[in-house]
């Protein structure tokens, strides 16, 4: 049925001359419409809201639906030239199946957090409504316009935008200091990372001084110049994607965006710094080196055990996500590192099955952790709390969300049947086959990275464990609790949409890998579509490993029902409520149930090298005993605050220059006309 | 698929669900032999479990409904993995549905569950289990999946349908990598199934419990539910143990008929004699770890397994 | 199965076998619980040299086994048992590092020797040429339990540890050492167990423990 409606489409296509491209085009101007459109009602939320942001939806929508026709029919790239832009650099844009993979990605997320956010957003938030659609909606466009840009200008002209933005959205709240800061911090890392992006690119056009993506694709580099293109694409990228060291950002400026916002950072916008990563390393780089491999591998590895580690201490539920969020990205840094290792070994089929992992774990990650902050912004709305110590039995107050967020949970664990399963299982079997390496210590060293690998899932499924159960699970710790309402159903069509996704791509994980497999093929030369059946997902081969999601799926429903039936058949006791297990000391309060800190007391014992701890504990004769503990990012010491007083020592040093008279800005640019001439005649 | 697989398919889930609770008490028997005590009835715990079916539910006020769903998801995954498990026969039409690791990831699913459920009623003892539950999931889980990496190396698959069917061109018991992997999969199967050395199932000290205190709010057929599925979880573990190290008489592909079958069962019904006899011995020779030794335990687990895949990527290449 | 095949498999089992003692005194707690680790090492390196002996005819390394035997598995650990029992040292053992870095510290040594050892095993031709890789392994995890314990007998017995890999390393490469050697090494390493057990007498006269961290205040300052 998709093929028959693709056939009609490319057939009007082709008759109209225009082509998926145009369409795309369309819906990118529409979405800017749409942001300016709320000047018409400034101020009216019902207007923005209820209106624009369910049209931006549906835009979404389209997106997603014209990139999954690309991706399934006619894959030739399709190419356009704007008019606009630099007079000899006018505005290249491009769809082939890389853009097209994370155009459906944008798609498919963005539709349901616009959907969330329609109904979400409510007056007095601290900006005019129309700022926040016009913000919101800019930052859109603009996403999917640095997936589609085919030449360095647009892309960094693209990537600005989404910068700034998204930097508006995050100090929505603009009243309150600590969000001001986390903002700043925001934007430096922001900027930090577009002048490495910038850099590269400068490196890439390999003297031909012509910026666009096809002049860099036919560009030859000596290897030192090509690994300093990757490098400073690394560091660029990797600092808007989150990576250790650069991910400093992340942890503050998430939880000080609103839900979201945070949503769309998390799970849209650092898959763009994937898709740069990707289309630097792999499309506009010719040649690549296993060393380049291992140093992603490693990065990747340890960004995902430091943010699972210091997720599992957090306090804030929001702050818990952002570290989350690192940990996911690590994985996908890993899938990505390990293909290029495989790759330059000329192991394709493993290097395309571990890019495949690396990819539908992107896409897994833009529904489940949108699906999880967008439940955190219900919350909030909900009970007005943001820390984990205040919050507790959520889940008789608010079903909807507490069974909607129990689905995201249990896909971001990693757990099977879901989808967050399935990109694991498929890094899991890539690392595998890393013992046939040629590279002799390496092939030794490597299989310890996929117990790195299983220690990340594995405490990412204990940090789960904690966010839903001291949020929704348990007492109330507060009083105020017990008034919490459930969420509208705008927001409940946007969180049902994602939770869908997540069942959908657990169960038939064979959509998105089919998906997939056109990418792999351009950026490696194959592919792992071999031995999929409708059932089941087999990446090699049949006899090495398969799994069925769906058939897991219905196992599970199936013998759930049937155990229920035969028990309520046969044994025919009744229900009586009764108190909970004491004891003997019946006044129990809320307070003795385990708090956010007392979870992750095994993680703090255990990896405590990691963190820096202040702990202010009580005394045995403290007439009002309190317990007080205060943890931080080892490398915000270390590393960030020795350099931003190295710019700031330097920055004062260099301001003697401005002397403030007028005759010595006179002067310099009297010097500056003296030297222009001298130079040019 | 043929009719004679799905009727061995069903013989095989029915005497899993029949027989799991009838490991646990042989398990319990040899104990007591082996602690000079008179021994429990074998059949006692298919009558705890009639008991506790036909009593009346005590249900916590604060309690949601996912309390009340999780014995039934706990059962119905472990049915799940038990059918998919070979442990009579490989040519199965569940065989293929997951290999060795997603069926270590449906035993996470299991222990996810029982974790939220535990932190649900909200008191200190639930959340206690729940923490610590997840600590030993998550320090046991590296050192199983390297063993399973190890039998990947050694055999070439982690379906645990091919390894069985190719058993008898595998290199021999005396594999050191074998024995490594074998030893640390034992270590690992004890911690995840809550026996000592890491925890005391027969234990009444809230304090010490990780398991137990988990369960502490469950009564009646709920409880039922749940200990049936804990038992089912060590068979199934003592299942994959079976297939990856000792697959002698599980019937493989090819050869279909009722005397292949009854081979299959009787060397099942043996190799659980011998596996629980072995099981009691170590209970009774350890005493349990301090919480914060349980680390050190399952980092020995690990190191094993490593050393295992060294070893074989040194001698054996 | 061929009678070599099998001596083959029995010597890989062996070798494994010293490989996991080594971690296991890596990791011990208790001296008294190292000087049988070090027992048993000699029990394995005694059936090892019996079985090389057997299959490649060369009966001085029967003459080396029973030296082995002697020395390793009777004398010395009844010397050292004889010396903690007078020192009162048979149950601390405490370690610098914990437990579980120690271990990932030992399998980075152990990846290490391992991919040494590769291109030399390629080159040797005895029968035992494989586990020249778990020799070095065992000598690099000997040193590193030498380094990170704190109290001093537990450092003898690392010392002799790595005599044990040293053996296991001549075995495996080039059929034993000349007879020469041997008996120099094995007379070497009595004389050095006496002279540390004198030592240790000293020291503990003179801090009243056996802790190593005392000597430190014997620097100039």
């Amino acid at each position: 049925m998709l093929l028959s409606a693709n056939h009609w489409i490319s057939g009007l296509s082709e008759t109209l001359a225009i082509n998926d491209l145009h369409f795309m085009l369309v819906i990118v101007g529409a979405w800017t419409m749409l942001g300016f459109a709320g000047f018409l009602r400034p101020h009216s939320i019902r207007f923005v809201a209820r209106l624009l942001f369910p049209a931006g939806a549906i835009l979404c929508l389209g997106i997603a639906f014209l990139a999954g026709l690309f991706l399934a029919s006619g894959q030739a790239p399709q190419f356009v030239v704007l008019p606009l832009g630099l007079p000899d650099l006018p505005f290249h844009i491009r769809l082939d199946v890389l853009s097209g993979f994370f155009l459906l990605l944008l798609g498919v997320g963005g539709a349901g957090i616009s959907t969330f956010a329609a109904g979400y957003f409510r007056s007095g938030e601290g900006t005019a409504p129309a700022l926040l659609g016009l913000e919101y909606h800019l930052f859109l466009a603009s996403m999917a316009v640095v997936i589609l840009a085919d030449d360095a200008y647009l892309f960094m002209v693209a990537w600005e935008t989404m910068a700034l933005s998204s930097y508006f959205l995050v100090t929505s709240h603009h009243r309150i200091p600590e969000i001001r800061r986390a903002g700043f911090l925001y934007l430096i890392m922001a900027h930090v990372g577009a002048v490495c992006i910038l850099l590269s690119f400068g490196v890439l056009q390999g003297g031909s001084w012509q910026f666009t993506f096809d002049a860099m694709r036919s560009a030859h580099f000596a290897p030192f110049w090509a690994t300093t293109a990757f490098l400073l694409a690394l560091l660029g990228f990797g600092a808007k994607a989150g990576l250790v060291p650069m991910h400093v950002w992340l942890p503050e400026a998430h939880p000080a965006a609103p839900s979201p916002v945070s949503a769309m950072m998390s799970g849209l916008m650092l898959k763009t710094a994937i898709y740069g990563m990707l289309r630097v390393s792999f499309d506009l780089l010719s040649i690549r080196f296993w060393q380049w491999g291992v140093l992603l591998l490693v990065l990747g590895l340890f960004s995902a055990l430091f943010g699972a580690i210091f997720a599992a201490v957090q306090t804030d539920m929001k702050r818990l996500l952002a570290y989350s969020s690192i940990e996911n990205i690590g994985l996908i840094f890993a899938g990505i590192g390990l293909s290029i290792l495989f790759e330059t070994s000329n192991m394709h089929l493993f290097a395309a099955l571990a890019l495949t992992a690396a990819l539908l774990h992107s896409f897994n990650h833009a529904l489940f952790k949108s699906l999880l902050f967008l439940t955190t912004g219900s919350v909030l709305h909900a009970t007005k709390q943001r820390s984990l110590g205040k919050l507790g039995g959520l889940i008789r107050r608010m079903p909807w969300v507490a069974s909607l967020a129990l689905i995201g949970t249990l896909s971001i664990a990693g757990l099977p049947p879901l989808n967050g399963f399935v990109s694991e299982w498929l890094l899991l079997q890539s690392f595998l086959f890393t013992p046939q390496l040629p590279h002799a210590f390496l092939n030794m060293l490597i299989p310890l990275g996929a117990a790195a690998l299983a220690l990340a899932v594995a405490l990412s499924a204990y940090v789960m464990v904690k966010f839903y159960g001291v949020i929704f699970l348990g007492q109330p710790r507060e009083p105020s609790l017990v008034s919490a309402r459930d969420a509208n159903w705008l927001e409940r069509l946007g969180l049902i949409w994602l939770a869908a996704g997540c069942i959908l791509v657990g169960a038939l994980p064979q959509l998105v890998l089919r998906a997939i497999a056109p990418v792999t093929a351009k950026l490696l030369g194959d592919t792992v579509k071999s031995s999929s059946t409708f059932w089941s997902i087999a990446p090699i081969a049949q006899e090495q490993a398969s799994y069925s999601g769906l058939i897991l799926l219905a196992g599970i429903l199936s013998v759930v029902a049937v155990t229920f039936v035969c028990v309520r058949l046969l044994a025919h006791g009744r229900i009586r409520r009764t108190d909970a297990w004491d004891c003997g000391y019946p006044w129990q309060t809320s307070r003795m149930q385990d708090t956010a800190e007392g979870f992750g007391q095994p993680i703090r014992h255990l990896f405590g090298t990691f963190f820096r701890m202040e702990r202010d504990m009580p005394s045995a004769s403290d007439t009002a005993p309190r317990y007080r503990i205060y943890i931080e990012d080892r490398l915000w010491r270390s590393v960030y605050l020795p350099i931003a007083r190295g710019v700031q020592k330097l920055s004062d040093a260099i301001g003697f220059l401005q002397g403030g008279r007028l005759s010595i800005y006179l002067l310099y640019s009297f010097l500056t006309l003296l030297a222009l001439l001298v130079f040019v005649l | 698929m043929r009719a004679i697989s799905f009727f061995r398919q069903f013989v095989e889930v029915v005497l899993a669900i029949a027989i799991a609770p009838l490991f646990a008490g042989w398990i319990a028997q040899c104990r007591a032999w082996l602690q000079n005590r008179s021994a429990p009835p074998l059949l006692l715990p298919y009558r705890m479990l009639r008991k506790l079916f036909f009593k009346d539910v005590a249900l916590a006020t604060d309690a949601s409904a996912l309390f009340r769903a999780t014995p039934y998801v706990l059962f119905g995954t472990m049915v799940l993995a038990a059918a998919i498990i070979p442990s009579l026969v490989t040519d199965l039409p569940m065989a293929r549905v997951a290999d060795s690791i997603a069926l270590v990831g449906l035993f996470a699913t299991a222990r996810v569950f029982l974790s939220l459920a535990a932190m649900d009623i909200g008191t200190a003892f639930g959340t206690l289990g729940a923490r610590r539950e997840m600590m030993v999931g998550f320090l046991a889980e590296p050192a199983l999946l390297m063993v399973l990496f190890n039998a990947f190396l050694l055999y070439g698959s982690t379906s645990l349908p091919s390894l069985v069917d190719g058993y008898r061109t595998h290199p021999s018991i005396i594999d050191p990598s074998v024995i490594f992997a074998a030893v640390a999969f034992a270590m690992v199967a004890l911690a995840e199934n809550a026996r000592i050395p890491i925890d005391n199932p027969s234990t009444h000290l809230e304090l010490t419990m990780i398991h137990e205190a988990m369960l502490l709010e469950y009564s009646a057929r709920h409880l039922a539910l749940v200990e049936w599925a804990s038992s089912l979880k060590l068979f199934n573990y003592a299942c994959i143990g079976f297939a990856l190290f000792l697959p002698w008489g599980i019937a493989t592909q090819g050869s279909d008929g009722a005397g292949a079958l009854l081979i299959a069962i009787a060397a099942l019904i043996g190799k659980l004699v011998i596996a629980g006899a072995a099981l009691a011995l170590i209970e009774s020779l350890s005493a349990k770890l301090r919480i914060f030794r349980a680390p050190e335990y399952l980092a020995m687990a690990f190191l094993l397994a490593v050393l295992g895949l060294l070893v074989h990527l040194l001698l054996g290449a | 199965m061929h009678t070599s095949q099998l001596i083959a498999e029995v010597l890989r089992v062996l070798a494994a076998g010293l490989l996991l003692i080594s971690f296991a005194m890596l990791s011990g707690r208790r001296t008294q619980q190292l000087i049988t680790l070090f027992a048993w090492q000699g029990v394995l390196l005694f059936v090892s040299t019996c079985l090389v002996a057997y299959s490649s005819g060369l009966t001085e390394m029967y003459y080396s086994a029973a030296l082995t035997l002697l020395l390793k598995v009777i004398a010395l650990p009844w010397i050292l048992n004889r010396l903690i029992k007078r020192l009162g040292a048979q149950w601390d053992s405490e370690q610098l590092v914990n437990v579980p870095t120690t271990m990932l510290a030992g399998l980075v040594l152990v990846i290490f020797a391992f991919g040494l050892a590769q291109p030399i095993a390629s080159m040797a031709t005895t029968i035992t040429r494989h586990t020249l890789g778990i020799a070095l392994a065992v000598i690099l995890l000997a040193f590193l339990m030498m380094i990170t314990r704190r109290k001093a007998v537990n450092q003898v017995i690392g010392f002799l540890a790595m005599e044990n890999g040293l053996f296991l390393a001549a075995t495996s490469a080039t059929y034993g050492m000349p007879m020469v050697i041997e008996l120099g090494i094995a007379l070497d390493l009595l004389v050095g167990v006496f002279i540390l057990g004198i030592f240790f007498f000293q020291i503990r006269e003179q801090f009243d423990s056996l802790d190593l961290h005392n000597l430190e205040s014997l620097k100039e300052d």
